[in-house]
């Protein structure tokens, strides 16, 4: 029981910034813009987080500065994509180079220092029921948050009318643009909220799971986040399965190399990154004959006079 | 008043040949800024980057030794864009590639293996290259699932392959524990083409897949489809050309190519396989296909420029403490601009009044 409870509060700790970093690409990808660069926004929301906190002592200001450097990633991306009609494509991988530098440079004077990591939520009475206290009330500020972000997005493109028209702008731009809705200005918000989400998301990495920056530190989560919203066939809830899916074989694997099988190490490394090529093929396997994916996405739209 | 962007009636061929050199002085501006943010004097950093490299003999010869993987690559990359087939995973294939020929190097160490060592290592690399490149590939064209994300998480499951084998069955037993092979054999080495220089037989094959990339491309039927299914699907499925079977094709040269560069560069500059043998090569070479606007010759140049800013960018590190991590801001601030610069091939800006037109007649 000590080594499960262990073990799903790990899960939960790894499936944090996933969720969060493709929660907001889901809604990007909804209005219709493929955004690539979510692994350059992390990388340089972790180092603006973690710079943040060990400046000003506070995780908050950490988290903070981590969506303002994401949210501004991303606007270079709106002002190329939706401004200039630039290839997503193209665009998101130059966001991504362009994150790994920066971030690179930004973190190198706070590489070797460390900060007190977000404080466990600790409700006397609650979070001391065994097994499940600590799992449902012991966890980081991050984690209630990234469940929160998933039902306000849930609510918000289900429930509202301007997720309607989201979803619209997503699905046939031209129709939404005769319908007289702004659609360059509705992809830019939801570009943004993609970047806020990612550099919140790569913001928890150093302040809730590993209390310092190191380069490259987001090893391909942004990678994996954009993958997940394939999977989750564009819905937000399935998206909270598979991110603790992912998270459920990055930490197997770090067990299992624990436990030492006689399985070079490097093999399990490689386990979530295998997944995701096995989960792709299945699940666009599974959909063949109709696509669930937002029927603008990815394509360039430039508004007639 | 308004700024607003409009599909030109046809694509701008001045904008077209003038946009790369905008783009690199664009760039050259941003990073004049970011020099004086660093507390650099702007002018000696760009000196360094972009003048200095060009003044000596041996960094010439680095800069083509550099440039070497990246044009090669690159060419194998621009078919797979012109072909609207997005890999991004050619530094897994470079790795992959590095891998395969070595397995001969690491096999044959020590025997009386002839001449045929080397050739035998370079097909090696090819093939494996091109195989690795054929799984995102095949699980785009059977399965649908997007080869963008595939091709670069192959990536991550390459460099932990790689790392895997030179700590563990290839590692040199001798090499007090480092986690490499041993030194190649002379006859498993690619060779340098001048006595005690650096420039080695890559660099040929490099202008040999140059040319044959313009051949392609300009002078045979396969190369005409590969660029009307990329511009035009719905025009190519009328043609009747099989999109899916161009997929698999540019993919497969694409991952030849970088194998092929990866084990050049172990056989060559490096001389045995070890982790970090690329410093993003793969990555680079995407932004080198873009740069030279997916043209070979275009492709050639742009190889040479951003090899120049590798060598600049070490030497800016040792002559003036500027870190390494500026050549990659570099680097992705060149995409940028190269790509807005592009954007205005087909598109312009246009100043118009922000109350709406009346169109004429309709009143």
């Amino acid at each position: 029981m000590v080594l499960l409870e262990a073990i799903i509060l790990a899960v939960l700790a790894a499936s944090t910034p996933l969720l969060i970093a493709a929660t907001g690409e889901l809604v990007t990808e909804r209005a219709g813009v493929l955004n690539l660069g979510v692994e350059g926004m992390m990388i340089v929301g972790a180092a603006c987080g973690f710079g943040g906190a060990w400046l000003s002592g506070s995780i908050i200001v950490g988290a903070v500065c981590g969506i303002i450097a994401g949210t501004a990633m991303s606007l270079i991306f709106a002002a190329m994509t939706l401004g200039l009609a630039v290839n997503q494509v193209a665009t998101g991988l130059a966001l991504t180079i362009l994150g790994i530098g920066l971030s690179g440079l930004i973190g190198s004077r706070f590489v070797g220092e460390k900060i007190t990591p977000a404080p466990h939520l600790n409700i006397p009475g609650l979070t001391d029921i065994p097994f499940a206290g600590r799992i449902l009330f012991g966890q980081n500020g991050f984690v209630y948050l990234s469940l929160a972000l998933v039902v306000g997005v849930w609510w918000f493109l289900y429930k509202t009318r301007a997720g309607l028209i989201l979803r619209a702008v997503g699905d046939n731009h031209v129709s939404a643009h005769a319908l007289g809705y702004p659609v360059l200005k509705i992809r830019m918000l939801a570009v943004m909220f993609g970047g806020a989400c990612a550099g919140l998301a790569g913001a928890y990495l150093p302040l809730a799971y590993t209390p310092f920056f190191i380069p490259g530190m987001t090893a391909g989560r942004g990678w994996i986040a954009l993958a997940l919203v394939v999977f989750s066939s564009w819905l937000p809830g399935r998206l909270v399965i598979g991110a603790y899916l992912f998270g459920a074989v990055t930490i197997l694997q770090l067990h299992a190399q624990g436990a030492g099988f006689g399985i070079p190490s490097q093999f399990m490394s490689a386990m979530p990154y295998l997944a995701t090529v096995i989960v792709l093929v299945l699940i666009s396997r599974a959909r063949t004959g109709g696509s669930t994916a937002p029927a603008a996405l990815g394509t360039v739209f430039v508004p007639d006079r | 008043m308004q700024l607003v962007l409009e599909k030109r009636a046809e694509r701008s061929n001045t904008i077209a040949l003038v946009s790369p050199l905008i783009a690199i002085g664009l760039t050259i501006v941003t990073m004049s800024i970011l020099f004086v943010i660093l507390g650099k004097n702007p002018i000696s950093a760009l000196g360094v980057y972009f003048i200095d490299p060009l003044t000596d003999s041996y960094s010439l010869q680095e800069i083509a030794v550099k440039a070497t993987p990246l044009v090669m690559i690159a060419i194998g990359l621009s078919l797979c864009y012109l072909a609207n087939a997005w890999n991004i995973g050619a530094e897994g294939q470079f790795l992959i590639g590095a891998v395969a020929g070595s397995w001969l190097a690491v096999k044959t160490q020590g025997t009386d293996a002839g001449y045929w060592v080397m050739p035998a290592m370079l097909l090696l690399g090819a093939i494996g290259g091109a195989l690795y490149a054929l799984i995102p590939a095949i699980c785009k064209v059977k399965f649908g699932a997007s080869e963008i994300l595939t091709s670069l998480m192959l990536v991550y499951v390459a460099d932990l392959f790689l790392d895997y084998l030179v700590r563990g069955p290839w590692r040199d037993p001798a090499g007090f524990n480092f986690p490499t092979t041993a030194e190649f054999d002379p006859v498993a080495t690619v060779p340098v083409l001048i006595e005690g220089g650096r420039l080695h037989l890559g660099a040929i094959i490099t202008l040999a897949v140059v040319a044959a990339g313009a051949v392609l491309l300009g002078r045979t039927i396969k190369g005409f489809e590969i660029r009307v299914v990329g511009a035009a699907p719905r025009a190519a499925r009328f043609g009747g050309f099989n999109s899916n079977q161009l997929i698999l094709l540019t993919f497969a040269i694409s991952g030849a190519l970088a194998g092929l560069a990866g084990i050049i560069e172990v056989a060559g500059p490096v001389g045995h396989l070890q982790p970090g043998i690329s410093p993003g090569y793969g990555f680079t070479a995407i932004i080198v296909a873009f740069l030279g606007r997916l043209n070979p010759v275009g492709i050639l140049i742009a190889g040479l420029f951003l090899a120049l800013t590798f060598i600049g960018g070490e030497q800016a590190q040792i002559a003036m403490k500027i870190p390494l991590d500026v050549t990659k801001v570099f680097q992705g601030i060149l995409l940028f601009y190269v790509l807005a610069c592009d954007s205005l091939i087909l598109y312009r800006f246009r100043l118009i009044s922000s109350s709406p037109k009346v169109p004429r007649g309709a009143a």
